[in-house]
């Protein structure tokens, strides 16, 4: 046992003097300093990475028997649900992984919404993680298509569509995403590239600096107290503990509770009622035949609605736009000296309820077929919607906000 | 306000969303259980007899179905395959597409292999149970759940022929327009009202096991999983209680 140890610490010995193993485990773990009083929502962040990592295993092992032809993707999707030995648990956990990734990341970023982690000095972590969201955007979208079902091939030709709206260039920036006059197999296989290398590619190297600026800063807590201001003789912050083996181990435990969750979805109820897998995607793709109601993945119907609220094509893709680009914009909207929700006054507190009731009234909306009263609804939540961002510095100024603790309570 | 009140407005606003779904006067509720292995043994065989004529189910097997239905090779052969005797064989048919096209007004008839995953159970079940005498339509038939079908009722020798009994309604304009009140049978079939039933629902089970063969099984192993993971969690718990001790 004794010799053994020897053996490991001279070959960590080795290895030190030739890269920086230790240093990097303490600098980012064992001796990286996280303030005690984390919560629930803080679990999302460690769940983002896990889930990345179950969508690139699974991503691998799906790429291996998939192909990406417009003859042969939708058969080669049943042929993995049926013919290949586990293939349906892998294409399950990969189709509700995403959904389970937009759930955690949507509140991931209303945890920081909550308690200001976007707020001096950490704006560079909130645009990297926006950076990062729409990143995974791109593969949501180009990783819809790949099952080459109705929904696949229609949803897609209406976000390419979107970009013809764009006036002078708009249709020739159409016809070169698509490679064609009409969605094809061309688009298909040139989005499955994207979706199976660059995007993901782009997706680490983001998520990576994400958590290099946020190890840089520290993290915020639901208190938005900084524990670096209060430091003992070591250098330590008096309210803050090392992340391992203390998160480490309380996150393992939001590691099964969430896997429990996904199982149950993944065992018992894989299309989650039609919103992880719609029922018109399992009919193959036909150019000949437009579904009467198209719709996008559910993460992206807030979005829609808002762009169906709007009369005009150009105006309305221009304010759907907007709405996912106007969050990296939240650290210099918020006038607010206070960062978390527990010490600011009532005004950013109801603006944050209406933001809430309006971000997920339009997300159903948007899975709704566009009846004259729900457009004039999804209007009433755009304003709102918008309302939140662009009164943000008036009505975060005049707060009455509370004064907060020097010393995390 | 605090986070509680926040997550109870999210949690409040998801089940809005999540059913909203509306109803259908002449709508049917399947019953679908692919455990029970007679029912889907049943279905199968209407469905090779009756929809394989046309319809192939491309991205399924033979043996495993026969595997999943507790059906040997032999029976296999005798009963379900008509066009070949390879029983490791995908569940194609003769029809050429081109032929199909000609034959049935410039639509072939679909791979129903996912159909039930599309259309739905309670679909499937309104489809074969509301199909009824039109003379306009050019097989002679239409349906209630797929309005204009180009199919003919291949399930009428069983069913027996029904026909539409109007009534007069108002239409959103005010006008007075005729509509479908209910349909009654006309030439009985060769099962009455109670097996045609049966059929219908022993179909539409095994087109809905055709759609996911590894439903029942990943149920089964579903429960093993979750069981395994609470286990797990007890575990992991227990640990970050024993670490978190020492923390104030």
């Amino acid at each position: 046992m004794n010799s053994v140890t020897k053996l490991l610490g001279g070959l960590l010995d080795w290895i030190d003097a030739r890269y920086p193993l230790t240093k990097t485990w303490n600098y980012h773990l064992a001796r990286y300093y996280a303030p005690k009083n984390f919560n629930t929502w803080y679990y999302t962040g460690s769940l983002a990475l896990l889930i990345m990592a179950i969508m690139l295993l699974t991503g691998i092992w799906l790429s291996m028997v998939y192909i990406p032809t417009a003859a042969e993707a939708f058969a080669s999707v049943e042929f993995i649900m049926r013919d290949v030995e586990w293939g349906w648990l892998l294409r399950y956990i990969h189709a509700v992984g995403g959904s389970a990734f937009f759930i955690i990341i949507y509140l991931h970023m209303y945890r920081g919404m909550l308690y200001g982690s976007y707020k001096k000095p950490r704006e560079l972590v909130w645009i990297v993680g926006m950076l990062t969201y729409f990143t995974m955007m791109g593969i949501g979208i180009t990783g819809y298509m790949l099952p080459w079902g109705q929904m696949s091939y229609w949803a897609l030709q209406v976000v390419i569509s979107m970009f013809g709206a764009i006036p002078v260039f708009g249709e020739d920036l159409a016809l070169w995403l698509r490679g064609d006059y009409v969605v094809s197999g061309v688009t298909l296989t040139r989005f499955y590239a994207l979706h199976a290398c660059a995007l993901p590619l782009l997706l680490l190297g983001l998520v990576f600096v994400h958590l290099i600026a946020l190890h840089e800063v520290g993290s915020n807590n639901p208190d938005g107290i900084e524990i670096k201001a209060n430091k003992d003789a070591n250098g330590i912050p008096l309210d803050g503990i090392p992340f391992h083996p203390y998160y480490s181990v309380k996150d393992l435990v939001g590691f099964v509770v969430f896997l429990i969750i996904f199982s149950a979805v993944i065992f018992f109820a894989p299309d989650m009622y039609g919103y992880f897998l719609e029922g018109i995607n399992f009919a193959p793709a036909n150019p000949l035949s437009t579904p009467e109601h198209i719709v996008p993945n559910w993460y992206f119907t807030a979005y829609y609605a808002i762009l169906r609220a709007i009369p005009d094509k150009f105006i309305g893709v221009c304010a759907m736009g907007l709405a996912s680009v106007i969050f990296i914009f939240l650290p210099w909207l918020d006038r607010s000296p206070v960062k978390s929700i527990r010490y600011r006054g009532w005004k950013y507190r109801t603006a944050l309820i209406a933001f809430t009731i309006s971000f997920v009234s339009l997300s159903w909306l948007g899975t709704q077929l566009a009846t004259p009263v729900f457009v004039w609804m999804a209007r009433f939540f755009t304003l709102i919607y918008f309302g939140f961002f662009f009164l943000m510095p008036f009505y975060t100024s005049t707060d009455n906000d509370k004064p907060v603790p020097d010393r995390i309570p | 306000m605090n986070m509680r009140l926040m997550l109870c407005v999210i949690l409040y606003a998801l089940p809005l969303a999540l059913f909203a779904a509306g109803g259908n006067l002449h709508s049917y509720r399947a019953d679908v259980d692919v455990s029970d292995t007679k029912s889907l043994q049943q279905g199968a065989r209407t469905f090779v007899n009756y929809c394989m004529g046309c319809h192939s189910a491309k991205f399924m097997r033979y043996n495993r179905m026969g595997a999943d239905l507790g059906l040997s090779d032999e029976i296999l052969k005798a009963n379900f395959m008509f066009g070949t005797d390879k029983t490791s064989d995908l569940m194609t048919i003769a029809m050429s597409d081109e032929d199909a096209k000609q034959m049935f007004g410039g639509v072939a008839p679909p791979d129903l292999s996912v159909t039930a995953r599309y259309r739905g159970a309670d679909w499937l079940t309104t489809y074969f149970m509301t199909f009824y005498l039109d003379p306009a339509r050019p097989m002679g038939v239409n349906n209630l759940a797929f309005k204009d079908v180009g199919m003919p009722h291949a399930l009428m020798e069983l069913q027996g022929a029904q026909r539409a009994v109007y009534k007069t309604a108002t239409d959103t304009n005010g006008k007075a327009v005729n509509v479908i009140d209910h349909l009654e049978l006309v030439a009985p079939g060769t099962q009455n009202q109670k097996e045609y039933e049966q059929t219908v629902r022993d179909l539409v089970n095994f087109m809905v096991y055709l759609g996911e063969p590894v439903r029942l099984k990943r149920q089964q192993i579903g429960i093993y999983v979750i069981t395994f993971l609470f286990f797990l969690l007890g575990v992991v718990y227990l640990m970050k209680r024993e670490y978190w001790k020492d923390i104030h």
